[in-house]
């Protein structure tokens, strides 16, 4: 029985290890920090981690010692357990008490000390330099970056970019159900609730490109509402930002005009908008610079023409659920279609 | 001749009345019928009892082999399995049968055949009573599994938040036969609760006063106290849910006044303390079966029973910490986060002492003390993963990920099932009059142990490295794979593990 | 002992004419996002009568997909406030265009009906929708329309908005069968 158990903890200790190794990195991980708050969450992470394992090896020692530890043969209480307290009651109760106030003033250190980054985290916001307002819908990420000038604002789609350094407030509105924006290398989650305007702010300490993802369950495509978080150098950014605000650019060839035609004259100016073009509608993301994007259906696929054709040719099949509908474009208006959205970078 | 001869006189109860005649009398009222009907109008607490814990195994197995086939979808990244459609159906009738129609029921059940007896009365107090809430119970989980075979259950996730599960959002009939099933077996709930009141305060054996009641029956009594207080907000929800959805009333729709996070309230100001419902029964069956086979009495009987309380009372002070990310004032978060870091005192407590009831004991390795030892294990480190998650900054990171999973399975499975089969192994020969196979016990116990983290082990990692919860499919080269082949895995042991309870049984 | 055996026994049983009835799927549940194959063509077969636009025609059994499944009716209630369509018909009761949720059918009131003048486009302001708006959603469109004015299975009609409601769900609309015209002609009091 012994010699069971010790061999299945050995393999369950060589499984974690396996596991443990896959390693922290990632770019939707929590504990690959590449912004203020989510350094100092990771932080906490780290040391209630480390409290916390030694708890609990101290309680698998306890348990251990106390199924093998050696008895003395015949030692049995005889009589009613509380006519005369043997000294080893005594001495339980001593350890309880001393284990029931270590356990209590190590709570009231960790609830401290997770105030303490709570604060800290919290202390952002008001210093915002940037506001970004994401709307969430079924199953994409509306962006709109305001400005105190109004023709300084523009809009896209699934995709945030932000200056190194600079705190971003980012608000936060729901359209239908309630979505969760989470981005785990910069901050953690808040809820987008109708009916409430939530709050959150972001400040990247480095550049990279990162994901974020939904994670409040929305819905038949929940799994795929996902977006690209671009952290770049300031003047990187301004650069962005100034090219978004432009319309987009005229078709360069026969082909992008055929393709213009197309959109504005089938079921895609239903649903989207192209600034510069009659497609004004705002039920579908804005595709004014849609080909500058790094993916598609809200972070289900990388950016590239193939994946364009066969998004706009069957979303259904990518995406069941997804609101987009199979359009029935023929094989040389899809053409057209994919090539003249390409150009709008 | 004298009058008393003539007509004799009928005594009703007392020291003339013979052996025989009492026997007669009592066998009178108390016996099942026979027959078809005796046998479904049985009003024996033993039988409804057996009955339910029947029962509800039938539907932990029916919600297991849902959660292999979500582990089977989830083995690989964008596999086709199951369609979006069909995994949000699955994982929801996963949550909602092993939370309603097993969790609870099952913890019932045990109380209702073992308070009786240990408080030393004859019957549950409201015999009829309990036999219409095993009826009804039944009826709800019924009812919720034909729909779901007919491709008609819930798709919104155990707990339904609105506005998805609400009338624009999730339309047809889905919701609704969920939010019924809610008041069906709420009701059977609070039934049970009521009886186990009853019987505990009103029919105890002469000379049992409280403070000799086994741990068993006082943990049944806090959870029994727990139930008749918060089954009915999920009660109310649910049936504003309903008229929401079929009679157009706008408790959650904030554009006519109402609010969207008064459900989240008002659900988890039940669903906290319902975790603590399935829990404390556990406990109990843990203090019955340590004295056994440690061959000592439990040790800190007192500080078992005042940790019992603590916890009773504490549960109903912590929901907001599944309400964290929602964007509430901070200073309020912090207080729910003290709250949730406190609970973990009693619980500490009743592990110290059971640790201590081994320690000073002569332990006899038998299949219960294995479960009981495996409890220990896995509910350590899930509610010490629960510490984590108490704190506003960490549960903003781990909320709604992967990690929240883990740790719910390693508190609700280590601190419910694994009790929960130490108990089925430990009175099966009281239940049914034969004994359990040792040794297909022994490989139970390790199947189920060693299954179930290889399982959820790796999920505490997913969930730091990104991964969400209720999540179809998942993209390649977000190095999720490797740990979720191992969750999957560990999913086939589990369930072979389960399988050889069941051949054992 | 072998009555939870038993026990167990008799809910098998139970169980196996309940799956039987799992083959026979609820078709009001279905979710089906995506529509008939791109090539198939819409309504060609549309019977109606040629003496006058909106003379009724027997419904045809893939009516029942949609007009029966609560799914499609939600969708095309969105698509109704997506597309515009409240812009001239408000949420039912008409203003540029005619009300949508009465008895009085300008151009018949049946599903293949209202496919084709959202399809077509009709005289007097209604645009066309051809080439605009793919198939499926027509059909989608269409049937809620026909559940504003609670010609559709209550069980399936969509309920309350989550929004401002400017009117009673469609599952508890009203009736309205439409007006059968005059064999001489269509009912011409339409526009209000």
């Amino acid at each position: 029985m012994k010699r069971a158990g010790g061999l299945a903890t050995a393999a369950l200790t060589a499984a974690a290890l396996t596991v443990l190794l896959t390693g922290c990195e990632g770019v939707q991980s929590a504990l690959d920090p590449a912004g203020h708050q989510a350094g100092r969450i990771a932080g906490l992470w780290w040391l209630f981690l480390g409290v916390l394992t030694v708890i609990y090896l101290l309680v698998l020692a306890g348990l251990l010692i106390a199924a093998i530890r050696p008895r003395r043969r015949g030692r049995l209480h005889q009589g009613p357990a509380f006519a005369k307290e043997p000294p080893i009651e005594r001495r339980l109760t001593r350890g309880l008490t001393a284990w029931a106030v270590g356990t209590g003033v190590i709570i009231l250190t960790l609830t401290g000390l997770s105030y303490a980054v709570d604060r800290d985290v919290l202390g952002l916001t008001g210093r915002a330099e940037l506001e970004i307002e994401v709307t969430a819908k079924q199953w994409w990420w509306q962006v709109k970056y305001n400005d105190p000038v109004p023709s300084r604002s523009f809009e896209t789609a699934n995709e945030i970019r932000l200056p190194v350094g600079v705190p971003v407030r980012v608000v936060l509105k729901s359209q239908d159900v309630i979505h969760s924006f989470w981005v785990p290398n910069l901050h953690g989650k808040t809820d987008l609730i109708p009916g409430r305007v939530n709050e959150t702010t972001l400040t990247a300490d480095r550049e990279g490109r990162f994901r974020g993802q939904c994670a409040e369950f929305c819905g038949f495509q929940h799994a795929n509402m996902a977006l690209d978080v671009l952290a770049m150098p300031r003047d990187r950014f301004d650069a962005w930002r100034a090219a978004q605000l432009s319309s987009a650019p005229a078709p360069g060839d026969a082909l992008q005009e055929q393709g213009r035609q197309v959109f504005l004259s089938s079921a895609c100016v239903m649903c989207h908008t192209i600034h510069g073009t009659s497609a004004a509608s705002r039920v579908g993301p804005d595709l004014t610079h849609v080909a500058g994007r790094l993916s598609l259906a809200a972070g289900t696929l990388p950016y590239n023409k193939g994946n364009l054709a066969g998004w706009i040719a069957d979303p259904q099949r990518i995406k069941p659920g997804t609101r987009m509908p199979v359009t029935g474009l023929s094989p040389d208006q899809l053409q057209g279609v994919v090539a003249y959205l390409d150009s709008l970078k | 001749m004298s009058a008393r001869s003539e007509k004799p006189v009928i005594r009703r109860d007392g020291p003339a009345l013979g052996e025989a005649e009492t026997h007669r009398r009592l066998s009178l009222s108390w016996a099942t019928p026979p027959g078809l009907w005796g046998w479904l109008s049985s009003v024996d607490h033993k039988q409804v009892g057996r009955r339910y814990i029947v029962t509800a195994f039938v539907f932990f197995l029916l919600a297991g082999l849902l959660a292999l086939a979500m582990r089977m979808q989830l083995s690989g990244p964008e596999r086709t399995l199951l369609s979006p459609d069909r995994y949000n159906q699955i994982f929801t009738m996963h949550g909602t049968t092993m939370m309603f129609l097993f969790a609870v029921p099952v913890m019932e059940a045990f109380a209702i055949f073992l308070v009786p007896l240990m408080v030393g009365t004859r019957a549950i107090a409201f015999p009829r009573l309990n036999a219409f809430s095993y009826w009804v119970y039944l009826a709800g989980g019924v009812m919720l599994w034909v729909a779901f075979i007919l491709n008609a259950g819930p798709d919104v996730g155990w707990f339904a938040y609105v506005p998805l599960s609400g009338p624009q959002f999730s339309p047809g009939k889905r919701v609704d036969f969920w939010a019924q099933m809610i008041t069906f077996t709420e009701v059977a709930a609070l039934a049970v609760s009521v009886e186990i009141i009853v019987t505990v305060f009103k029919q105890r054996a002469p000379g049992m006063s409280l403070n000799r009641i086994p741990l068993f029956v006082w943990g049944q009594l806090v959870t029994s106290f727990m139930v008749v207080f918060a089954m009915p907000a999920v009660m109310v929800s649910s049936s504003m849910l309903i008229m929401d959805r079929l009679i157009g009333t706008h408790f959650f729709n904030p554009a006519e006044g109402g609010d969207a996070l008064l459900w989240q309230h008002l659900f988890w100001f039940f669903g906290h303390p319902e975790v603590y419902i399935i829990f404390l029964p556990a406990t109990g069956f843990v203090s019955s079966i340590l004295p056994t086979f440690a061959r000592r009495p439990i040790f800190g009987y007192t500080a078992l029973v005042l940790a019992l309380f603590a916890t009773g009372f504490l549960g109903f002070g912590l929901w907001v910490h599944h309400m964290f990310a929602t964007g509430l004032p901070h200073l309020g978060n912090s207080f729910y986060t003290a709250a949730s870091m406190t609970i973990a005192i009693p619980s500490g407590i009743q592990i110290f002492c059971w640790i201590a009831t081994l320690w000073d004991g002569r332990p006899r390795f038998a299949t219960p003390l294995l479960f009981v030892i495996g409890f220990i294990v896995v509910f350590v480190l899930g509610g010490l993963s629960g510490i984590m998650l108490a704190s506003v900054p960490l549960d903003s990171q781990a909320h709604d990920t992967y990690f929240v999973v883990a740790h719910f399975h390693y508190v609700l499975i280590g601190g419910a099932v694994f009790p929960l089969f130490g108990a089925v192994y430990y009175w099966f020969p009281k239940f049914t009059g034969r004994m359990l196979s040792e040794r297909a016990g022994a490989w139970n116990f390790w199947l189920f142990f060693i299954g179930f983290n290889l399982t959820f082990f790796p999920m505490h990692i997913l969930g730091l490295i990104g991964m969400p919860r209720r999540v179809y499919s998942y993209p390649a080269g977000m190095g999720w794979d490797g740990p979720n082949l191992l969750a999957s895995a560990g999913a086939v042991i589990l369930a072979a593990g389960v399988a050889t309870f069941l051949g054992n049984v | 002992m072998s009555s939870p055996f038993h026990s167990a026994v008799r809910t098998a049983l139970l169980a196996i004419p309940l799956a039987g009835l799992g083959l026979a799927a609820c078709d009001r549940e279905d979710r089906e996002p995506r529509g008939a194959p791109v090539g198939d063509s819409g309504p060609a077969a549309i019977t109606q009568g040629s003496l006058y636009a909106g003379e009724p025609s027997p419904p045809r059994p893939s009516h029942r997909e949609y007009e029966n499944n609560a799914y499609h009716l939600s969708q095309g209630k969105q698509l109704y406030t997506s597309f515009n369509c409240n812009t001239c018909h408000a949420n039912g009761g008409g203003g540029i265009g005619p009300a949508l949720m009465d008895d009085k059918w300008i151009y018949g009131g049946t599903l293949d009906n209202i496919y084709a003048t959202i399809v077509q486009g009709r005289p007097n302001g209604m645009p066309s929708f051809r080439n605009k708006i793919p198939e499926q959603q027509v059909w989608q469109l269409a049937a809620y329309v026909r559940s504003l004015s609670g010609q559709t299975p209550k069980a399936a009609s969509p309920s309350r908005n989550d929004t401002l409601n400017a009117k009673p769900a469609e599952q508890r609309m009203p009736k309205e069968e439409p007006k059968g015209s005059s064999p001489g002609g269509p009912n011409l009091e339409g526009r209000q």
